[in-house]
């Protein structure tokens, strides 16, 4: 779309196309400048999430819908297999029937959609944004297509998973129990432990959130980024001179296919790991201390 | 890495995705899993109860052979037993009646014997006579010896 010579005088370098990559499409229309506005929604998050969740739900509903005693066939055989695998690690973090009744296909709605909203990451990583600057006509339209690369869909999700913990605190325990607990445990029950207690309890309930939260968020921001970097070295192909030019575009094939294929087995981890300790934080919300 | 109001909205995002699971793809397909579970142990039950039945069958089938055979062997013992005393009868009727029969043709011979001793005496006395007659033809005279002749006659 550009001359050769137009190209160089355009063209991002590294760190100005890493940035951009890196930048959300949002209500703002430009890059959000502050750490925290809550004035402002990712756009490209929020589609991404929502397309996954619904692709994935609507796909196990119809094999749900279509579910025999009988001989399943191969699709409800592998969905079974995975709710049979979510079930049986609910049952036993989560001591409580009719919690589980809610909190076991949560447990399976996260893994999947997490691991969907993972898998964008295979995408090639100028695919979807190159589509989409197209599209609006701006070739400087951010658009990031991982959403769970963006810490604000990382966080609301193990902001989700702490609003169910003090859900079932307060049905498990009472208001009044939960409260008692907070000001009495881990380390006893004594006037003069009361704040050492609470102090300790707010802390591992915010350490536990934003953990978990960013345990996903980091392993996704920084798979995203190696695919950036190699893609860099593919981009340098035409800039380089002599063999260098040809040697980093067989490194990006080279160093890209492996990191894909590294990746396959963080995206189902993550998932994974993202889904134990969803049930395990409200396990530990159905027990006291 | 900035924090905005996405947060709340993959919140929400993620409490309805997570109702929608609860609601429509977990229990049709925990319904179809433990519906499954039921058939399989009912078919099992069923299994086991027709073993069971099979074995007693067998068992059964083998008893009423045993009575089958039983029952057989008493007839045949009966038959025999019966054989043995229609022979015993028969030989007891075989040996009457040939004593009947012995007796009978006794009689009958004992009475032709008597019948021809009868037939034998007439015929002595006739040869006798006729003998007698013929001496006496030569050497008596019909005429003087007639009144005797009579008289002998007469005897005879």
């Amino acid at each position: 779309m550009a001359t050769g010579h137009e190209a160089a005088a355009n063209a991002p370098n590294a760190g100005e196309y890493v940035v951009h990559h890196l930048t959300q499409l949002n209500t703002s229309g430009h890059a959000q400048a502050s750490i925290v506005d809550f004035s402002v929604i990712n756009l490209d998050t929020l589609f991404f999430s929502i397309l996954m969740g619904v692709l994935g739900l609507l796909f196990m509903f119809r094999v749900a819908k279509n579910a025999s005693a009988g001989v399943p066939g191969r699709v409800q055989a592998a969905l079974e297999i995975l709710l049979e695998m979510v079930d049986s690690q609910a049952k036993a973090i989560i001591h409580n029937k009719q919690s589980r009744q809610f909190v076991a296909p949560l447990g399976l709605t996260v893994f999947v959609w997490i691991f969907l909203m993972n898998s964008m990451d295979f995408l090639p990583v100028d695919l979807l944004p190159r589509i989409w600057q197209s599209i609006t006509g701006n070739p400087h339209a951010f658009l990031r297509v991982v959403p769970t690369a963006d810490l604000n869909g990382t966080l609301g999700m193990s902001l989700g998973v702490l609003v169910l913990c003090v859900w079932y605190n307060i049905k498990v325990k009472g208001l009044g129990g939960w409260i008692h607990e907070l000001f009495t445990a881990p380390f006893g029950n004594h006037p003069l432990l009361y704040l050492p207690n609470f102090l300790m309890q707010m802390i591992e309930f915010l350490s536990k959130t934003v953990s978990h939260g960013m345990r996903l968020f980091g392993n996704m921001y920084a798979g995203e980024l190696l695919f950036m970097l190699i893609a860099l070295m593919g981009a340098a192909y035409g800039g380089s001179e002599g063999a260098t030019g040809p040697l980093l575009w067989i490194g990006h094939v080279l160093a890209g296919s492996a990191w894909a294929v590294f990746h396959i087995l963080i995206v189902l981890l993550q998932a994974f790991i993202f889904m134990m300790l969803a049930l395990v934080y409200i396990g530990q919300a159905h027990e006291g201390h | 890495m900035n924090l905005n109001a996405t947060l709340f909205a993959q919140l929400v995002v993620f409490f309805i995705l997570a109702w929608f699971t609860m609601k429509f793809v977990w229990p049709p397909i925990m319904k179809a899993l433990d519906e499954r579970a039921t058939k399989i142990a009912d078919g099992l039950a069923a299994a086991e109860r027709g073993r069971h039945s099979l074995e007693l069958a067998s068992k059964h089938s083998a008893e009423s052979v045993r009575e089958g055979k039983e029952k057989a062997a008493e007839v045949i013992a009966q038959a025999e037993k019966r054989a043995q005393e229609i022979i015993e009868a028969a030989k007891v009727q075989a040996k009457t009646e040939a004593d009947k029969v012995v007796a009978g043709s006794k009689a009958e011979i004992e009475q032709e014997a008597a019948r021809v001793k009868e037939s034998l005496r007439e015929r002595v006395a006739e040869l006798a006579v006729a003998g007698a007659e013929k001496i006496l033809r030569r050497e008596v005279d019909a005429k003087a010896h007639a009144s005797i002749l009579a008289a002998i006659k007469q005897d005879l």
